[in-house]
């Protein structure tokens, strides 16, 4: 079992009073929650801070953790002193005599410990408990989630034995994704989370769907957005140009005089809708010089410039502002 | 067989939950979620009806702001604040990734 000082996560001295660490607790909580914080790392900060404050906010766990000893390294394998499950036994994890140090997480070890704030408790013993939500976020391709997708996923969650030991274990899952996923949104699969015991309900699965980032797409709800550059010529005189969408191209034809900034409405080439249909993909007029001219291009250009009565700044003059 | 609803929920304004399966979902009481509706922090589609039902889309904030207020020993009223408070970024995160995706390559 490799040692963890709770002291020392929660910043506070070994001889910290209950409010001292109370109140560092509340402290650090309010930095790393992950619903909360913006810190890549904060999940992990609360998960060790959320840890140590359950051990030393009860006396009973904070007296059973101070035992252990003071003398040892964070991550140093230890073993706890002769005697101390004795000392702290209580019906659940230490009953059968047989328990082994050697596999164990030190937050699952006091996660089995019956605290003070468990006084009276027994009779819960055999209430119905339900099992945990588990709750993660999933990356999808737009095409998986446009068509549906499995999804295989590597979780490591805690799970109590029979005896009410509770130690953190992997666990693999399958997760079907039914079409019309969309970016941000969440999903509930019912009963594919932890294990319910004494004939609790199990707990559910909670998906948050992120898509990943698409080349030519962007997604806003079930709708998409695309880029559609134009050469100047196209937009000026019309053209017919082929547009990409999730079922393959489709031919559009431009009207003459197409500005920069508009969309092209194409209904139900989107992405698949939970419930049926699709959304709308739009496609955005951009319009783009040749990176570089060559020599015609450039002589066409400067008889286009000369010839060309256009102003598309007249109304900073005073005139109205084009449209577009 | 049963049907795919009793499995998958697509936690958005499109389905909507019964109080319990709310307070199921969200890991509150009943009555607090009562408590809720009585202050405003939630409101169920008709307030007058019989059996309360919700969109589907509150379920990820109300746990977001259970979980919060639980981690954090936070009481019961500072829920309602703290479920507000994350309604709105939920509403604001959707509104940033609607403008992005029309913005697109007009970004400078």
């Amino acid at each position: 079992m490799k040692y963890k000082d709770y002291y020392a996560t929660l910043g506070v001295a070994r001889d910290a009073s209950a409010d001292a660490i109370r109140d560092s607790y509340r402290k650090l909580a309010r930095k790393y929650h992950p619903d909360v914080s913006r810190d890549p790392k904060g999940e992990e900060k609360f998960k060790e801070i959320a840890e140590a404050y359950q051990t030393l906010k009860d006396p009973e766990k904070r007296a059973a953790y101070d035992r252990l000893g003071s003398g040892y390294q964070p991550g140093q394998d230890f073993r706890p002193p002769p005697g101390w499950e004795q000392q702290f036994r209580r019906e659940g994890p230490f009953g059968d005599g047989g328990y082994s140090f050697d596999d164990l997480d030190l937050s699952d070890l006091f996660a089995s410990i019956q605290g003070a704030g468990h006084r009276g408790a027994r009779s819960r013993a055999s209430m119905p408990m339900p099992g945990a939500d588990f709750e993660v976020t999933v990356r999808l391709a737009l095409e998986d989630a446009h068509r549906g997708t499995q999804v295989d996923l590597n979780l490591s969650v805690p799970e109590a034995d029979g005896e009410g030991r509770v130690r953190h274990v992997p666990k693999n899952l399958k997760a079907r994704i039914p079409k019309g996923a969309s970016d941000g949104q969440r999903l509930r699969l019912r009963g594919q989370g932890g294990k319910g015991a004494r004939g609790g309900r199990d707990g559910d699965l909670y998906l948050n769907i992120v898509l990943d980032p698409h080349p030519l797409f962007r997604p806003s709800g079930h709708d998409l957005y695309l880029d559609l550059p134009l050469a100047p010529w196209e937009a000026a005189l019309g053209a017919t140009v082929e547009v990409p969408t999730l079922a393959g191209t489709v031919s559009v034809k431009v009207p003459p005089g197409t500005p920069a900034g508009r969309k092209l409405r194409f209904p139900g080439k989107g992405l698949a809708r939970p419930g049926g249909g699709d959304g709308d993909l739009y496609a955005i007029v951009q319009i783009v010089n040749p990176p570089e001219l060559g020599s015609r291009e450039r002589e066409l250009f400067r008889a286009l410039a000369e010839e060309s009565r256009f102003d598309p700044r007249g109304h900073f003059s005073g005139g109205k502002p084009h449209a577009g | 067989m049963p049907a795919e609803r009793d499995f998958v929920l697509w936690l958005d304004a499109r389905e909507q939950v019964s109080l319990v399966e709310l307070s199921e979902c969200a890991g509150l009481s009943v009555a607090q979620l009562r408590e809720l509706v009585e202050c405003g922090a939630l409101a169920p589609a008709d307030p007058h009806a019989d059996e309360w039902v919700f969109g589907a889309d509150c379920v990820v904030s109300l746990r977001a702001a259970a979980r919060v207020c639980r981690d954090l020993e936070l009481e019961t009223a500072a829920l309602a604040l703290v479920l507000s408070y994350l309604e709105r970024i939920h509403r604001l995160e959707e509104e940033v990734r609607d403008l992005s995706a029309r913005l697109g390559g007009l970004r400078p």
